[in-house]
């Protein structure tokens, strides 16, 4: 079975969050998986798609199937045009909050994921790039 | 929607009913806040079991949720966390705090019971 398609989810307001880690969760089961991680899938994007309202107003979740040989897995895109990320790796520390958030959101998720990027330009945006891979 | 509270004793009982948005825990958290206030709660429930996430968002407000309640004089537990759920925010590196937690609703009010001592006066009443 492949399943080709990209969702695309624009992101607004804290309801489209809701929406991202529902679809998400649909599309993972789709994709075979199932149990914890499908919790741990839908954890994660509930955290990139919060950082998009919190920090970047708005933006968007695509979410795709991804076939690599002998494997298959998830792949959850968020990008947005705000303002992006001054330094990464202070973002990255657990705790570390420019706002009032609980500063978990990014190295919390590269935990619950098996690849995690992020790329980001002061002024232009930020995008992370993240997968997860059946077992 | 709104999470429809029930008074139950000296308690409150929060049943959440489907995924909530970051407004709808918002909300939650301020009717608790009043109902506390309005019908003098010595302890408050709060029912997760059908919440599949509980992402940083959640754990923040529900952390709020019992700071909030004991500044009033009542004790929260959060009860019905299910297990991929827990796996999940122990990863993200969530943690509740110092937030009481039980696994269902019984254990929950035995453990109000036993927090605010409803359980020894009644005791020494009878
Ligand atoms: N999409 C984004 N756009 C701009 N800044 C971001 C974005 N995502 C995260 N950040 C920055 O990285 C910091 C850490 O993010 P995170 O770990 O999710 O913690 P929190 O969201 O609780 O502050 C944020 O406080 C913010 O400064
Ligand atoms: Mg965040």
């Amino acid at each position: 079975m492949s399943l080709k398609a990209e969702i695309h989810i624009p992101i607004n307001s804290d309801a489209d969050i809701v929406t991202a880690r529902q679809q998400g969760r649909e599309l993972a089961q789709q994709a075979g998986f199932n149990g914890s991680d499908l919790t741990v899938i839908s954890t994660a994007i509930s955290e990139v798609a919060r950082n998009i309202v919190e920090h970047a107003r708005s933006g968007e979740i695509v979410l795709s199937v991804a076939n690599g040989p002998g494997r298959s897995g998830l792949v959850v895109v968020a990008r947005d045009h705000g303002p992006g990320i001054l330094d990464i790796s202070l973002a990255m520390q657990d705790g570390y909050s420019t706002g009032k958030g609980l500063g978990l959101g990014l190295p919390g998720t590269r935990r619950l994921m098996d690849e995690f990027e992020i790329t980001s330009k002061p002024g232009a945006g930020t995008t992370v790039t993240m997968k997860k891979w059946r077992r | 929607m709104r999470v429809p509270i029930l008074k139950q004793g000296g308690y409150l009982i929060a049943s959440i009913q489907s995924a909530l948005s970051d407004y709808e825990l918002l909300q939650l958290r301020d009717d608790l806040s009043a109902q506390v206030g309005r019908f003098r709660s010595r302890g408050v429930i709060v029912d997760v079991t059908v919440l599949d996430v509980m992402d940083s968002f959640a754990v923040r407000t529900l952390r709020a949720i019992a700071q909030i309640g004991h500044m009033r004089g009542a004790e929260t537990v959060i009860v019905g966390i299910q297990p991929e759920v827990a796996f999940a925010m122990v990863q993200l590196g969530l943690a509740l705090g110092d937030v009481e937690t039980a696994l269902d609703l019984e254990e929950g009010l035995a453990l109000l019971d036993l927090r605010t001592k409803r359980g020894e006066s009644h005791v020494t009443e009878s």
